[in-house]
């Protein structure tokens, strides 16, 4: 807001020769900033006796009435007898009713501040709670996965597909017009390069190569993992604060069963096949790329494939998207458990959600290449 | 002076759609009265107070709060010399609560910190929370200590016009009782102007100078409590006349 009031002041005038202090003005709370200094100095009045008096004041609220009666324990603390003067009718009342109050007031101390060593300690302590209730967090669901999957029949399906069209069906254009703008981009580089080796061909090895193992599997578990891992906290999150959480459990609904293990199960089907769609769509930009730039025509681009990589590396980066699909879910839902009281929380744990599961993500990523490097694929 | 009029609503019409909630409502509210706003649960009496805080618009009609339309009070800033207690708090959550009843003294004041800090303190002890409660964040409030610290907040700046939506729902009775002095405290003391929409009879009884009953969109009936519950329309008399009803106004005229 721009607009002010209009201006207002508050005074204070101390009179020496007759032991006065005069009250003028407004003494409301827009403003008594302009009472800069309002205690007298000990020096002000050598004698006992003073009067106060508000006869010229304006007005007097609550915060004004506050300050009188700061002044007048300055007054008291240099052992002065006061008597207050001209205040009558509803300002005495305000007076009194502030005077009343004020031993109820004790100014708190603001919080300590902490030491290095004590927020370093704090700070690894909550790190280390954390990662315990992850582990837990991941035990449960594994149980509760593992319970149902022996009683198939108990599993939510119409949950399941519902979670399937969110996290899928609906993330399929913006999973396409990425990866293709990624195959596009991927082509033009290469074969910028490649070009002046004369080795136009081996576009279709770079490009497939890291496609197929890296690039579609790892791009669209980061597009799902802000998409879909950030709704699931905040959509579990907002549910607990409003105690919506508390509800399911007393109709006797675990919230486990209903808001986790299908969003798992579902997420674990949609990945790999938007993972797949990735591939196609990266692969068709590339194919443009090679087309318009090396002269390469889709026949001999598609016919090269088969050559440059090996059925095993197209299935690898496929068995990467439900490992990535549950560390989405889980670190989604697991956050959306940790929002304790209110709005705030919600916004802080979707982005925790969010930067935990990519960076989980991309861990899992660099173990399966160690792994498959040890087995040699 | 006394008699002027703090809000006035005219020719006042609201519908969502073709759905109608309110049909011609008029009334004004003077300076320094406690004025209620009761009816059923559904008669729009929410959204009345939302446009009287000029956060939705009405179809038709008009309001004027403090003899100015709603463009002038957004330029003149009048809405710092309004406070309003929201239903259920609207506390900012990130915000201790010592720092929501700061809020608007420091968006609108230059006071010094330490001041600050002690007038926030009052506020707090105004409405009866202990200066320790400051340090806590609203979720860790229970519900009548929120109402409380969201009533402390409404009244930082130490408004001419005061709305209480449903001040003294969910609070324990004797809390109820204690926020209703205080109201009438401050009232006296203040030069307060309250608007109020509430269900509690007993508050109605003891603080409400006027009151307009709604229903049916309309205005049932209007004036002082007495008038009210003496009228003669059954949606009215069902709600005063009730078991609840008759209770508290015998306790209203026979008071110990």
């Amino acid at each position: 807001m721009t607009a002010r009031l209009p201006p207002k002041s508050a005074g204070l005038v101390f009179e020496a020769d007759y032991p006065r202090v005069r009250l003028t003005g407004y003494w409301i709370t827009t403003a008594i900033g302009s009472l800069d200094e309002p205690m007298p100095s000990p020096g002000w009045w050598p004698g006992r006796a003073v009067t106060i008096d508000a006869g010229e004041l304006r007005a007097l609220d609550t915060a004004g009435a506050w300050l009188l009666g700061k002044l007048i324990g300055v007054l008291e603390s240099q052992q002065r007898e006061w008597r207050l003067e001209n205040l009558e009718g509803h300002r005495r009342t305000l007076f009194e009713l502030v005077q009343s109050r004020q031993s109820d007031i004790r100014p708190v101390e603001p919080p300590r501040r902490q030491g290095m060593l004590e927020q370093v300690g704090r700070a690894s302590h909550d790190h280390l709670n954390v990662a315990n209730a992850l582990l837990a967090f991941i035990g449960e669901s594994a149980s509760v996965l593992f319970n149902h999957l022996i009683r198939p029949w108990r599993l939510r399906l119409p949950l399941i597909l519902t979670e399937v069209e969110e996290a899928g069906v609906r993330a399929v254009p913006i999973v396409a017009l990425l990866s293709f703008l990624l195959g596009v981009t991927l082509a033009y580089q290469g074969s910028v390069q490649l070009r002046i080796y004369g080795a136009n061909i081996y576009i279709v090895d770079l490009t497939a190569l890291t496609i197929f193992r890296e690039l579609a599997s790892l791009m669209t578990a980061v597009i799902v993992a802000g998409r879909t891992g950030a709704a699931y906290t905040a959509e579990i999150g907002t549910m607990k604060v409003t105690e919506e959480l508390d509800a399911l459990r007393t109709i006797g609904i675990p919230p486990f069963d209903l808001l986790v293990l299908p969003r798992i199960l579902g997420l674990m089907i949609t990945l790999p096949l938007l993972t797949l769609l990735a591939d196609v769509t990266g692969i068709f930009g590339a194919m443009l790329m090679a087309k318009s730039l090396l002269d390469i025509s889709f026949q001999s681009f598609l016919d090269r494939i088969p050559e440059a990589i090996s059925m095993a590396s197209f299935v690898l980066g496929l068995i990467k998207a439900p490992v990535f699909a549950m560390i989405i879910a889980a670190v989604g839902c697991f956050q959306g458990f940790r929002v304790t009281g209110a709005a705030d929380s919600v916004g802080r744990q979707t982005t925790l959600s969010v930067v935990q599961s990519i960076f989980l993500v991309i861990v899992a990523d660099a173990a399966f290449s160690v792994l498959f490097s040890w087995f040699g694929i | 002076m006394m008699n002027e009029n703090i809000l006035e609503v005219r020719n006042l019409h609201t519908c969502f759609g073709r759905e109608c909630i309110h049909e011609d409502l008029n009334f004004e509210v003077r300076r320094g009265e406690i004025f209620a706003i009761v009816g059923g649960s559904g008669s729009g009496k929410t959204v009345l107070l939302r446009e009287a805080l000029l956060l939705q618009e009405p179809t038709a009609g008009t309001i004027k709060v403090f003899g100015e339309t709603p463009r002038q009070v957004e330029k003149n800033g009048l809405r710092q010399r309004t406070g309003v207690l929201f239903q259920h708090g609207a506390l900012f959550s990130s915000l201790t609560v010592q720092q929501n009843v700061e809020t608007p003294i420091i968006e609108h004041t230059t006071l010094s910190p330490g001041l600050r800090h002690e007038l926030g303190c009052l506020k707090l002890a105004l409405v009866g929370l202990a200066s320790e409660n400051g340090r806590k964040l609203p979720a860790q409030l229970s519900g009548g200590m929120l109402k409380r610290a969201a009533l402390a907040r409404a009244l930082a700046l130490d408004p001419e016009l005061l709305f209480l939506d449903e001040p003294t729902a969910g609070l324990d009775p004797a809390s109820a009782d204690a926020l209703d002095d205080l109201i009438l405290q401050l009232r006296d003391s203040l030069g307060l102007t309250v608007v109020m929409i509430t269900h509690d009879l007993d508050t109605l009884w003891r603080a409400a100078d006027r009151a307009i009953f709604l229903g049916e969109r309309r205005i049932l009936a209007g004036g002082t409590m007495k008038q009210i519950s003496g009228s003669g329309h059954p949606l009215v008399k069902a709600y005063f006349q009730g078991n609840r009803g008759r209770g508290a106004r015998e306790a209203a005229w026979n008071p110990g």
